[in-house]
């Protein structure tokens, strides 16, 4: 068997696109989420606070920081999938176009079909590749020319041509950097307006890593797409936008919350960030 | 031999050897005691393993030489007689305890797994009426079978059901008595479906019910069918609630299911095993290889049919 599309490893130029954008040219976009003062509470506890940015439309937005600063709790304001946690509580506000997410009258289903995301862990359903992409258009109603949508996802995602010929085959069977292209490609099959990504390439190989980084520049043009990750270089390499944030103690040491410490494009973070806490952190002095 | 040597490479394989013995000494060197207390160890499982299959194949053997005379096509399609225990069979009691298991299926797949969806996906724990019912539900498991035969008759055979003595009521009975473990085995099977499969459906825009019936489900389907193996297995079995409910009609006519009487395999098996004569002991031996062929044939049909999901997932 021959392998179709090997993955061009070129970071490098993503890295150097990505520098390549200034601050005003993404502003000039239009604003996908508008978050004021944002706080998520657990049973309580605050796990993050006072978050204040915007996301722009057709934008790889990256949020980077230390365990536990609350990055992955924040990307999950987004799509209200911290409805799902007991006792987890949103306060302040997130636009979304303009509109309130959290308002009474939102309906979180209707939130996750315009919002898509990819977990941490690939989480292929335990059916064939063909029914896991057909999963979100079947229950969304989209019935129309379902193989045809099913085909374009799974292109957008590059792992149609490793998949094609086994459609029927369980999705279990591939391989995790394959599961996770997968798990992109259910996403894209509902045709969102954005894609949540919660440190997407963090249980996979290298090159798996690669492809996926590849795949965010494609999508970019298509989607907004809001990014998760540990790991620094990733934030650099695929990114417009970085946040950065970090975890502050409270004077006795008991409480830790997560604080929004810096916000700008990729570049400016990582060559010269106004906080020392950031320079700090990507400088590897910290974290 | 003829192969020629390097000079000093008698010294080294010396050493060599020397390693080798040094090490496989001390691979080996594991102490008597620790040999004889694994020995002991598997001795133990293998005691307990060996009393289970004893015990199975005491009554395997048991049933088949008491049984053997009366083994033939006739225990099935003979109806019971007092009168002539030589060719009485167990036509109208297969029947009976096929149309009570039926009845006990259909009602307890939908009640159990809908109690058990309730219970895994949408109950709020914090809520105290949600732990009293987990907790119950817990507690009925272990009520003893006669309590809900005496339950069947107030409430089912007489009261506000009034169904009379019919396998309908021997059903609704024996499927309370099950429910409760039919209801714990699917929140099992429901638990085990991973948070990130719910997750998944979830963040694509399925509703809560959509995840449930599309994804928890059928990746349960083979956890619940090993609950409904167990509770059926058990429900065949059952005499003591059938007793009160109206199953020891000594029934000569095939049952139906809303009027008249009925008796099931156990219940009739201990009518003849209770009788002096020797026929009608070797008739209930013969009655309880009918019994235990029956009870396989649904397990297996029931495990086909969950390894045929588990194929499919």
């Amino acid at each position: 068997m021959t392998r179709m599309d090997t993955p061009q490893i070129d970071s490098a130029r993503m890295a150097e696109s990505a520098r390549g954008i200034e601050r005003s040219e993404i502003e000039s976009r239009a604003k996908v989420f508008s978050v004021a003062d944002l706080g998520v509470h657990y049973s309580g506890v605050p796990a993050i606070e006072e978050v204040e940015l915007d996301v722009f439309r057709n934008t790889v937005t990256a949020f980077i920081g230390p365990s536990g600063c609350g990055k992955s709790t924040f990307i999950r304001c987004f799509n209200r999938m911290n409805d799902l946690i007991p006792g987890a509580k949103v306060l302040g506000t997130v636009l979304y176009h303009g509109a309130d997410l959290y308002a009474r009258e939102v309906d979180p289903v209707e939130v996750r079909r315009r919002i898509g995301m990819v977990f941490q862990k690939p989480n292929p359903f335990p059916k064939s590749i063909y029914d896991n992409v057909a999963f979100g258009p079947r229950v969304l109603g989209m019935k129309d020319d379902l193989d045809g949508r099913v085909e374009k996802a799974l292109h957008d995602a590059v792992l149609w041509e490793e998949v094609k010929d086994r459609l029927k085959d369980s999705a279990l069977g591939l391989s995790g950097g394959q599961q996770q292209r997968l798990c992109i490609a259910r996403c894209l099959a509902v045709e969102p307006d954005v894609i949540l990504m919660d440190e997407p390439a963090s249980a996979l190989d290298p090159i798996s890593t690669t492809r996926i980084e590849d795949l965010m520049h494609g999508l970019k043009r298509d989607y907004t797409i809001v990014i998760v990750t540990h790991n620094m270089q990733q934030a650099a390499r695929v990114a417009d936008m970085t946040a950065f944030f970090s975890v502050v103690v409270s004077e006795d040491g008991s409480a830790r919350r997560g604080v929004l410490v810096e916000y700008d494009t990729t570049a400016k973070i990582f060559t010269t960030p106004t906080d020392k806490r950031t320079e700090d952190y990507v400088t590897g002095r910290f974290g | 031999m003829g192969d020629v040597r390097m000079p000093g490479s008698g010294r080294a394989e010396l050493a060599a050897a020397g390693a080798r013995a040094a090490t496989r000494d001390a691979l080996t060197r594991s102490s008597h005691r620790d040999r004889m207390t694994g020995a002991l160890f598997l001795a133990m499982l293998l005691l307990g393993l060996g009393v289970a299959l004893l015990g199975l194949a005491a009554i395997l053997v048991w049933s088949f030489v008491e049984g053997a005379p009366r083994l033939g096509l006739d225990l099935v399609t003979e109806g019971p007689s007092t009168l002539r225990p030589e060719s009485a069979g167990f036509r109208t009691a297969i029947l009976g305890s096929v149309y009570v298991i039926l009845g006990v299926v259909i009602l307890i797949v939908p009640l159990g797994v809908g109690a058990a969806i309730y219970l895994e996906e949408y109950a709020d724990r914090e809520r105290w009426y949600n732990r009293v019912i987990e907790l119950n539900i817990q507690n009925l498991a272990g009520v003893p079978s006669i309590v809900y035969g005496i339950l069947g008759l107030a409430f089912i055979v007489r009261g506000p059901l009034d169904l009379g003595f019919v396998v309908a009521a021997a059903s609704l009975t024996v499927a309370l008595l099950v429910l409760p473990t039919v209801i714990i085995a699917s929140r099992e099977a429901i638990r085990a479906v991973p948070r990130s499969i719910r997750d998944g459906s979830l963040a694509l825009g399925a509703t809560e019910w959509q995840t449930t019936a599309r994804q928890v489900l059928p990746a349960a389907v083979p956890g619940i069918l090993t609950g409904v193996i167990l509770a059926v297995a058990r429900a065949i079995g059952e005499a003591a609630p059938l007793l009160l409910v109206g199953a020891v009609t000594f029934a000569t006519f095939n049952p139906s299911i809303f009027e008249g009487g009925y008796s099931t395999l156990p219940v009739l098996i201990y009518n003849y095993a209770s009788r002096p004569q020797e026929e009608f002991r070797v008739l209930a031996a013969a009655g309880v290889i009918v019994m235990l062929v029956l009870l396989l044939a649904m397990n297996s049909f029931a495990v086909w049919l969950r390894n045929h999901y588990e194929q499919k997932w």
